[in-house]
C-alpha cells in the first residue's frame, strides 16, 4: 500500500516541478542587477510589456558582475546592467550583440548626520571623497564587482587616493549588495557610495542623510544587450530583441520615465539610435 | 523597533491572504517536500543497505555520510549551479532557475541526513531482529523493507530532521534558483531580500511565518505518530 | 492438520564432529567439543543441560543461524528452496504489526498468495488460541501471547522441525502451559520437535528422548523414562539432583 502510495506522490512531484517544454513557454530570463530590482523599476515597466508582447521577464537579480557571468555562460537571454566599459568587452568578446544605451540614474554619497568629513552639500564628489579619507571617516564599500562597486573605485582612482591603505580601518568592504551595505554604513555611522533608487526604497536609515549629489560624474549609465545567439544557440532571440526593442521604443521609454518614487523620477530615458 | 512590528507584520501577513506570500509559501512547501520525498527515495534503502551489508569500505562509508549531514547549502547550491548551468555538463536541460533545479539541490542536500539516520536506525533494529527474521526465511537484502517499516517512527523523525534542514536553508535555493519574482522566491529567499532591502519588519515577519509553518508540520506529524504509535505499539 | 509430507523426509539431521569457537584469535573460546549426533524423525527431543552448556548454540548451528568451525551438518534432503525447519526463540521478536501480520509475515517471504496467508494464518490463530486477538498490534501483547503468535507464525511455515531455545523461561506457569500444549499439538500433528531447557519438570512433561549436554558435549542421550530413572552419567545424576556445578 504504502510502496504505491510513494511512487505515486514522487510521480506527481516530478511532473509539477518538470520543466516546461523548450519552446512553449513564452519567457526569457533577463540578467540585471540587486539595485535595479530593488528600486522596483522592474515592477513597474515590466506589467506593461508583457501586456503588450505575451513574454513573460524572469528578472534574476544580481552583482553585475555575475549577471554577465550569467550572461558569458548563456543562462540568461538578455543582459541589463550599467557598467559601460564591462558591457563593451562582454559584446567584443563575442558574448553579447546589440547593445543599446537605456537610461542612467544618478548615485548619491549618504553619510552620517553629524558629517565628520564636513562634505555635506557638496557637488564635487572627488573632492569630497578626498575629505573622507584625510578624515579617515569611515566608508562602506560593496566590494563586490558590482557596477556601483566599479564606479566607486573610479571615484577614488581620480581622486588619487589609494583604498587600500584604509582596509581593515576605516574603509570598510561589505562584500555584499546596495542594500546590505546601507544596513552597514547605517549601523557604523559611515559614508557610502548608492544609487538614488536604492536609498529611496531603503528604509533603515537611521542617522544617514544625502552628502553629494547633482555631480555630473555621479551619473550612472544603463545598457541592453542580447546574448549572443551564435555563442549560445538555445538563446530566445526573437523575445530577448523584443524586449531589447521595447525597452528602446518610445512607449518602453516613457514607462522608465514614468516610474517614481515618493514623487522623484529615478530613471532618466536616454536611447539614441546610434549605429555603431 | 524592528522587533516590535515584526509580529503585527507577521499577523497582517497571515491574515491579508496576500496572494504574493501565499504563493512563496506555496513554493518553498513544494519544493521543501518534494526534495524530502525523492531524498527518501534515496536516502533510506542506501541506509538500510549501509546498515545490513558488509563490504569493504562500508566504514569509510558510513563516515563519508556522516560527514555529509554537515554539507554546507551554498556549496552544494554552487555546485548543482555549475552543473546546470547552459556552460555546463547539464546545461541542455535547461532547468537552472526553476524550482526543478531548487528541488534538485535540496536532494542532494538532505539526503545524507536521511541515510545517515536510517542506517543507525536499522543497524540498532538489526541487532535485535536479524535471528528471527533469518529464521522466518528473510535474506539481508529481504529484510530492508521489512526492517525500513517496522523502523518507521524513528525514520519519520529522520524524514522530519531533512525536511527541517530543507525549508530553513537559503544558500542552494537562491544560487540555482535565482530568487526570481513569482518563480522561484521561496520564504527563505524573500527573508534574505527583504533584510538586505533594510526592510527588517517584513523579514522578520517572514520569519515568524516560516517558522510558525515548520512548527505547524511537526506538530502535524508528532500527533500522526503518536496515534499510530498508539494502534502499532 | 497433519503436514502434507508426501515425499521423502529431509531428517535425519546428521551433525558429524561439530566444533564451534568464538573470540578473537588470541583468546578463542570452544563451546562445542566435537558434536556428533541424528536427529530422527519421530520423537520429541529434549537438550537438557545446564546455563553455558551449549544447548542454545547447538540449536542455532542446526537451524543454520551459525557456522559451525568444523564438522558439517546436513539434511538428508529437501523439500523445496525453503528450509525445512522453523525456530521459537526464548525471547520472541514481534514486527511491528498486527498479530495476524506476524504470522502471515513467513509466508509472504515465501511467496505465498494474499488469499492463502490469511487462511492459514486464520487457522494457525485458531490453533494457538489467538484468533481474537488477530487484529491487535502484537508489541502490545503479553510475554505470553507472543509467544504463541511466534509459534503461530512458525507453525504457518509448515515445518517439519521444530526448534525451540527454552521458549518459556520468561513466561510464567499458565503461559508455560499453554505453550506446551501447542508444542503437543504441532508434534500431533506430525512435526518433529527439538526443544532446550533447563526446566526439570518441563523435561518430564514433553520429552520423549533426552540430549543431555554438559559443557559443549553431549554426555548422555536415552529415552526420558530410561534417563529420570537411572541416568548413567555422574553429571546428569548431579543435574538431576540439581547439584551439578556449571
Amino acid at each position: 500500500m504504502n510502496r504505491r502510495a510513494l511512487l505515486i506522490l514522487s510521480a506527481l512531484a516530478a511532473l509539477s516541478l518538470a520543466p516546461p517544454a523548450a519552446a512553449q513557454d513564452k519567457s526569457i530570463v533577463l540578467a540585471s542587477t540587486t539595485s535595479t530590482e530593488q528600486s522596483g523599476l522592474f515592477k513597474h515597466i515590466l506589467p506593461p510589456f508583457e501586456q503588450k508582447t505575451g513574454i513573460k521577464v524572469r528578472v534574476l537579480a544580481l552583482g553585475t558582475g555575475q549577471a554577465l557571468d550569467t550572461g558569458r555562460r548563456g543562462d540568461a537571454d538578455v543582459v541589463f546592467v550599467h557598467d559601460r566599459d564591462a558591457e563593451l568587452k562582454f559584446v567584443a568578446d563575442g558574448f553579447g550583440v546589440e547593445r543599446r544605451e537605456v537610461m542612467y540614474n544618478d548615485f548619491v554619497i549618504v553619510g552620517p548626520g553629524a558629517d565628520p568629513a564636513k562634505v555635506k552639500g557638496s557637488k564635487d564628489t572627488v573632492d569630497a571623497l578626498k575629505k573622507i579619507a584625510a578624515a579617515k571617516a569611515p566608508f562602506a564599500s560593496r566590494g563586490d564587482k558590482s557596477g556601483t562597486h566599479a564606479a566607486e573605485l573610479r571615484f577614488w582612482k581620480a581622486a588619487d587616493i589609494d583604498v587600500a591603505a584604509g582596509k581593515g580601518s576605516w574603509y570598510r568592504e561589505t562584500g555584499s549588495g546596495m542594500g546590505p551595505t546601507l544596513n552597514t554604513a547605517a549601523g557604523m555611522n559611515a559614508y557610502s557610495l548608492t544609487d538614488r533608487g536604492t536609498w529611496l526604497s531603503f528604509k533603515n536609515r537611521q542617522t544617514l542623510v544625502i552628502a553629494v549629489e547633482g555631480d555630473r560624474k555621479l551619473f550612472n549609465q544603463y545598457g541592453v544587450m542580447l546574448v549572443n545567439p551564435a555563442r549560445h544557440a538555445h538563446v530566445k532571440k526573437e523575445l530577448g530583441m523584443a524586449f531589447v526593442g521595447w525597452i528602446t521604443s518610445p512607449e518602453g521609454q516613457a514607462a522608465i520615465a514614468g516610474y517614481k518614487i515618493g514623487g522623484e523620477q529615478l530613471f532618466f530615458p536616454n536611447y539614441k539610435k546610434i549605429t555603431h | 523597533m524592528p522587533e516590535r512590528d515584526a509580529l503585527s507584520t507577521a499577523v497582517a501577513l497571515i491574515a491579508g491572504a496576500d496572494p504574493a506570500l501565499w504563493s512563496i509559501v506555496g513554493l518553498s512547501l513544494a519544493v521543501s517536500l518534494s526534495a524530502v520525498v525523492f531524498a527518501s527515495l534515496i536516502g533510506l534503502p542506501i541506509g538500510a543497505a549501509l546498515a545490513l551489508f558488509r563490504f569493504p569500505g562500508r566504514g569509510a562509508l558510513v563516515t563519508l555520510f556522516n560527514g555529509m549531514m554537515g554539507l554546507p547549502p551554498v556549496v552544494v547550491g554552487l555546485v548543482v549551479y555549475l552543473l546546470l548551468s547552459r556552460a555546463g555538463p547539464l546545461g541542455d536541460l535547461g532547468i537552472l532557475f526553476t524550482p526543478g533545479a531548487m528541488v534538485i539541490a535540496q536532494t542532494l542536500l538532505i539526503f545524507p541526513i536521511i541515510a545517515a539516520l536510517a542506517r543507525q536506525t536499522i543497524e540498532d533494529a538489526w541487532h535485535e531482529y536479524e535471528e528471527q527474521i533469518r529464521s522466518l526465511g528473510a535474506t539481508p537484502r529481504r529484510s530492508i523493507p521489512t526492517l525500513l517499516w517496522d523502523t518507521r517512527f524513528s525514520l519519520a523523525t529522520a524524514v522530519l530532521a531533512g525536511l527541517g534542514r530543507a525549508s530553513a536553508e537559503v544558500g542552494a535555493v537562491m544560487i540555482v534558483g535565482g530568487n526570481i519574482e513569482g518563480l522561484t522566491r521561496v520564504m527563505t529567499t524573500s527573508i534574505a531580500l527583504e533584510t538586505s532591502k533594510g526592510d527588517l519588519p517584513l523579514a522578520l515577519g517572514l520569519g515568524i511565518v516560516l517558522i510558525a509553518l515548520i512548527v505547524l508540520i511537526n506538530a502535524l506529524a508528532h500527533a500522526m505518530k503518536a496515534v499510530a504509535q498508539a494502534r502499532y505499539g | 492438520m497433519s503436514a502434507m509430507h508426501g515425499h521423502a523426509s529431509p531428517l535425519p539431521l546428521v551433525l558429524s564432529d561439530v566444533w564451534f569457537a568464538t573470540g578473537p584469535a588470541r583468546a578463542r573460546v570452544t563451546i562445542l567439543h566435537g558434536i556428533s549426533l541424528a536427529l530422527e524423525a519421530g520423537p520429541r527431543t529434549v537438550i537438557l543441560g545446564p546455563n553455558g552448556a551449549g544447548k542454545s548454540v547447538l540449536l542455532r548451528l542446526c537451524h543454520g543461524l551459525l557456522r559451525p568451525s568444523a564438522g558439517t551438518i546436513a539434511w538428508r534432503g529437501r523439500r523445496n528452496a525453503r528450509r525445512p525447519d522453523a525456530m521459537v526463540f526464548q525471547r520472541p521478536v514481534m514486527l511491528r504489526r498486527s498479530v495476524r501480520g506476524n504470522v502471515e509475515y513467513g509466508l509472504k517471504l515465501a511467496g505465498i498468495g494474499r488469499a492463502e496467508r490469511r487462511r492459514i494464518a486464520g487457522e494457525r490463530l485458531e490453533a494457538v488460541g489467538l484468533a481474537h486477538l488477530a487484529g491487535r498490534a502484537a508489541r502490545r501483547l503479553s510475554g505470553g501471547e507472543q509467544q504463541r503468535v511466534a509459534l503461530a507464525r512458525a507453525w504457518a511455515l509448515d515445518p517439519e522441525v521444530l526448534f525451540l531455545d527454552e521458549p518459556t523461561a520468561n513466561l510464567d506457569p499458565t503461559a508455560t502451559r499453554m505453550v506446551e500444549a501447542i508444542v503437543l499439538a504441532m508434534h500431533k500433528a506430525g512435526t518433529k520437535i527439538v526443544m532446550t531447557t533447563h526446566d526439570l519438570g518441563q523435561a518430564h512433561r514433553l520429552a520423549d528422548e533426552i540430549l543431555f549436554m554438559h559443557r559443549g558435549r553431549i554426555v548422555e542421550r536415552a529415552p526420558a523414562a530410561e534417563f529420570f530413572a537411572a541416568p548413567k552419567s555422574p553429571e546428569a545424576a548431579a543435574f538431576i539432583r540439581g547439584e551439578l556445578p556449571v
